[in-house]
Parts: C-alpha cells; structure tokens; sequence
C-alpha cells in the first residue's frame, strides 16, 4: 500500500484528556496513523483509549474531553478546525462509527426498519421507497433471514446479535468512504462473526472504504485486517503487518498472545501479563 | 455427581412458547470437569441454570448428588456468573458479601474463614472493606469466586467466567479455576462459547445447538480437531479467525 494514493484518513499526535479532581488524566497520548482504502486495526485492552480515538476522528468526544492533535484530517478536510455544519455532514455520510452496544444506540419508539431507511434518505439523499429497498437490502446483506419481518421489529424484540447486525446495515446504507467499527462483532457467535467481517471485507475491497476495526480480540484482527496498531494506556505500543502478529517483537504485544488459551497446546498454566511501567512512558 | 436426563425447559406457552432446551442428557462423575459449548440460543446456560435451582420449570430429570436440582442445595453447588459488573451488591462490601453465606448458615469463626478465602483467591486483606466500584473486573471476578467458594460446596457451576475480562485477566481467572478445582477436589460445570477456554478448563465436554446436545466428546478429540459432527467441525474452522472461504461456507443447522 505504499504507493497509494493520499490517505483517506490522516492522524498526528492525537490527545485527548479529562480534567479530575487530582489534575489531568491523558486517554490518548500521541497517536499516530494514517488510513487508506484498507483494514487497520486498532487492539487493546480496556481502557487502553483505542474507543476513544475512533471518537475522536468523529469528534464525537464528550465535552468534558480536552482534544489535540498535530493533524486530524480526512479527504483533506481539517476536522480539528472543521464548522458543525461540515462535521454534520461528514457524520454519517462519509465517515461512519458502528458502536459496541445495539442496545444504547438504536432508537427504542422507531422501528429498525425506518430507522436504516432513515440513514438512506437523509445520508444518500434517495426516496422514501428507494431508502425502503435499500434498507430491505441491506438487511439482506447483513444476513438477516425474513428482512421484511425484521423491517417492522422494533428494538426491543430482537436479540443482541441482531441488533448489531442492524446498526452495522444503518451505518453501511449510505456508503460511507470511513468506517470506524468499535468492536462491532463482539457481542456476535463466530460464525456471524465472520458473516459479518465478510461483508465489511468486501466492501473495502470492492468500494475501496477504509475501515478502523477497534477490538479486544487480538487473533481475530490479525487474521481479518491488514495492519494492526497495539495500543496501551493510551500510546501505541507498535504496529505491524497482520501477517507478522506471531513475530511480534513489543513484550506487551507478546505478553497479550501467551496468555490466550490455545486449542493446540495443554500448558497447565498460562503465563500471566506483568506490565512493564516503562511502558506508560513516552518516548 | 450430576446426572441429566431428558431435560426439557420451556418458556411461555401456546404458539409463542420458547423451547429453549429439548432433551439433553449427560453425567458429570465426582471431580470431574465438564464443559457446555455453543452459540446464543443453545440452551447452555439456560441447563447451567435449572443445575443451580434458579429455574425449577422443567421436566426430565436433574440431579446432584443424590438430590433433585429442583431443591436448592447451597452448600453442595454453588455458581459464579457472567457479569461480575452485575454479579455483586454495589452497596455492600467485599465482606458483607463474604460474610453474609456464613450468617445464614449459621457457621463461625467468619473473621478468619473472610480473610482465609480472599487470601484463596489472591486479594489481599486490604480489599475486605472496598466496595465492589472500587474494584477491576478481574478482582470483582475474584470476590465471585470466593463467595461462591464460602460454603465449601463440592460443585462449581460457571457461567461465562471470564468473557467479560481482558485476555491477560482471563488468564490469572482460569489459573485460578484451575488451581482451586485441584485443591478442593471440585466439579465442575463451564458454560462457554469459547472453545480454547473449554479445552483448557475441562476433561469432557457438550457441544449444544438450539436447546440439543449436538455430541460429546473428551477434550482430547477436541484438540486433534476431529469432532463427529458437521455443526462442530463448522465452529472449530469459525473459532480459527476470519478466513473468506469459511465464512462463504457457512450453513445453518437446526
């Protein structure tokens, strides 16, 4: 990806802190990265602020978060400097976030199904019946069986699974260029897992979006994304190839894949990750 | 220890009625560890739940030692659960929450055996007086453990003990299990989607889908990866990560 055109997605030095009682406490300190027509995938542990960076690109922050950042730019637009206007337009439309937790982020009085249409008509700016097929559609290509059923559920009366299914095809519907998804697979079985990380899959291989995979799971980004950014305690630990995971070289990143069970190996004990304090500094 | 027989569990009834377990036989022996696999939906907790007295609603047959599940034997099995966020009373202290079996049941001496069984779980005498907010997920896990563990049951059932946690926790979590189960010569029942936790926890294990045991196996077969079924054999290859192929391969078995 070298000799790619300019990235779709440009961050520098990205912070972002909370002002406490007992003085700042920095989330993000310093990321760096850039995000082309690719998969990247950010893997941490919790609180290690790779949630918070996804947030941040959306400047979906809360107000008591205090945001900088060298650059912050997508398609060439500032989003540091960007109107309310610009950035209302750019949510949605062409830069999306799949949160972690159907439950808190669907619209409980809305069927779902007007809800994804909704997405189409405001965000792609198509009719009502066209943003009717298009939500049908897309509910279709999320793998959800008896579209038109689900179409006239409310939020409520489907299960987690589907649900996230459901917020991936809102997002997906207007065709965005960015995709942050915040462990949108998480709460899913493997194999809707990986029905779901198909579609993404080709989406980014067929309509060149860029798509930010923020997750816990280490293997799974490995084996799904192009690269892969290590965060912790807010700084990136390294960044590699997906395909040289095994050859990790940061002890943090090492230390996190010894202490996954393994189906091919019988160790009575799992080694446990001790933290380097020198991690938490920064270089 | 644990015999299953025909256990069927329904919720709701008419047309609308869930089944959500339909005939699941298996027996855990004295010490053993057995693990219940499989997707959302697939009865695994719901059969984990009707073994600890928390749902007395079905028909077939359950019992633990010598007792039906349907009467509640506290100190004979014991559960620890998901959430350890959900788990514990955020108003009352580690110790209240240690202590409160040992009031009900009458046993003494509770100052020593409190401070005995966060020892046993590797929590320091300084954690006796925190609430559970000022607690990680790992150590609220740990208060679970040891709350379950205070009456000295002889069975542990385990619901999704470590899904909740980071991976570097789940680690010390499943060491833990692992070293408790030996000491206090336990059995087991771990209820999990994940395969690798299951093969590292138990000696046997139950695949289950849509409230049907699918088969069951030693562990050993599960690691050569060489199940009977067409439904395992599909969540093994899933659990491999994410591979184009096998997710254009997948089918739906009912």
């Amino acid at each position: 990806m070298n000799v790619a055109p300019p990235p779709l997605l440009a961050v520098e030095d990205l912070r972002v802190s909370f002002a406490t009682p007992t003085g700042p406490f920095h989330a993000v300190r310093g990321v760096s990265f850039t995000l082309g027509r690719e998969r990247l995938g950010i893997v941490g542990e919790s609180g290690s602020g790779k949630s918070l960076t996804g947030r941040a690109i959306m400047r979906l922050l809360p107000a008591s978060a205090q945001l900088s950042a060298r650059r912050l730019s997508f398609d060439g637009i500032d989003l540091l400097s960007a109107s309310t206007k610009t950035l209302r337009g750019l949510r949605g439309a062409r830069i999306s976030l799949v949160m972690q937790d159907p439950k808190y982020s669907l619209n409980p009085v809305m069927t779902v199904g007007e809800q994804i249409a909704e997405a189409a008509r405001i965000h792609g700016g198509v009719s009502k019946i066209e943003a009717r097929l298009r939500a049908l559609a897309m509910l279709e290509a999320v793998r959800i069986r008896d579209p038109e059923r689900v179409f006239r559920l409310f939020p409520h009366e489907v299960s987690g699974g589907m649900g996230q299914r459901i917020m991936i095809a809102m997002m997906l519907v207007p065709e965005p260029d960015v995709l942050i998804a915040d462990e949108p697979t998480s709460a899913l079985d493997v194999t809707v897992q990986l029905q779901v990380l198909a579609i993404l899959d080709d989406l980014v291989r067929q309509r060149g979006m860029g798509l930010l995979f923020i997750s816990h799971d280490l293997e799974l980004v490995a084996s799904f994304c192009d690269r892969v950014l290590v965060m912790y305690a807010g700084r990136v630990m390294e960044e590699l190839s997906a395909r040289d995971l095994a050859s990790a070289r940061h002890p943090y990143t090492r230390g996190l894949l010894n202490s996954l069970p393994r189906l091919g190996d019988e160790r009575a004990e799992l080694p446990t990750l001790s933290r380097d304090p020198a991690w938490l500094e920064e270089r | 220890m644990i015999s299953v027989r025909d256990l069927a569990i329904t919720f709701g009834s008419g047309p609308g009625a869930v089944h959500a377990v339909r005939g699941v036989s298996f027996d855990v022996a004295d010490g053993e560890s057995f693990g219940l696999v499989g997707e959302s939906g697939s009865g695994k907790s719901t059969v984990l739940r009707a073994l600890a007295g928390l749902n007395r609603l079905w028909t077939g047959s359950a019992t633990l030692g010598e007792t039906s599940a349907r009467v509640q034997q506290p100190r004979l099995v014991q559960m620890v659960f998901q959430d350890p966020y959900a788990s514990l009373h955020p108003r009352h202290t580690v110790d209240r929450a240690l202590s409160e079996p040992l009031e009900i049941h009458r046993i003494g001496d509770a100052n020593e055996r409190v401070e005995r069984a966060l020892a046993d779980v590797g929590l320091g005498p300084a954690f006796r007086f925190r609430y559970p907010n000022q607690l990680s997920g790992g150590q609220r896990q740990r208060v679970a453990i040891a709350r379950a563990l205070m009456l000295e049951p002889r069975v542990l059932l385990l619901d999704e003990p470590t899904s909740a946690l980071d991976v570097s926790v789940q680690a010390e979590i499943l060491n833990l299990l692992r070293r408790l189960r030996v000491e206090r010569r336990l059995t087991m029942i771990l209820v999990s989607h994940n395969l690798a936790v299951v093969a590292h926890m138990c000696d046997r294990l139950a695949v289950m889908n849509r409230g049907l045991v699918v088969e069951e196996m030693d562990v050993a077969t599960l690691r050569r990866a060489e199940p009977r079924e067409a439904y395992t054999r599909q969540l093994l290859t899933a659990s491999k990560g994410y591979d184009r192929e096998v997710a254009s391969g997948i089918v739906t078995f009912d």
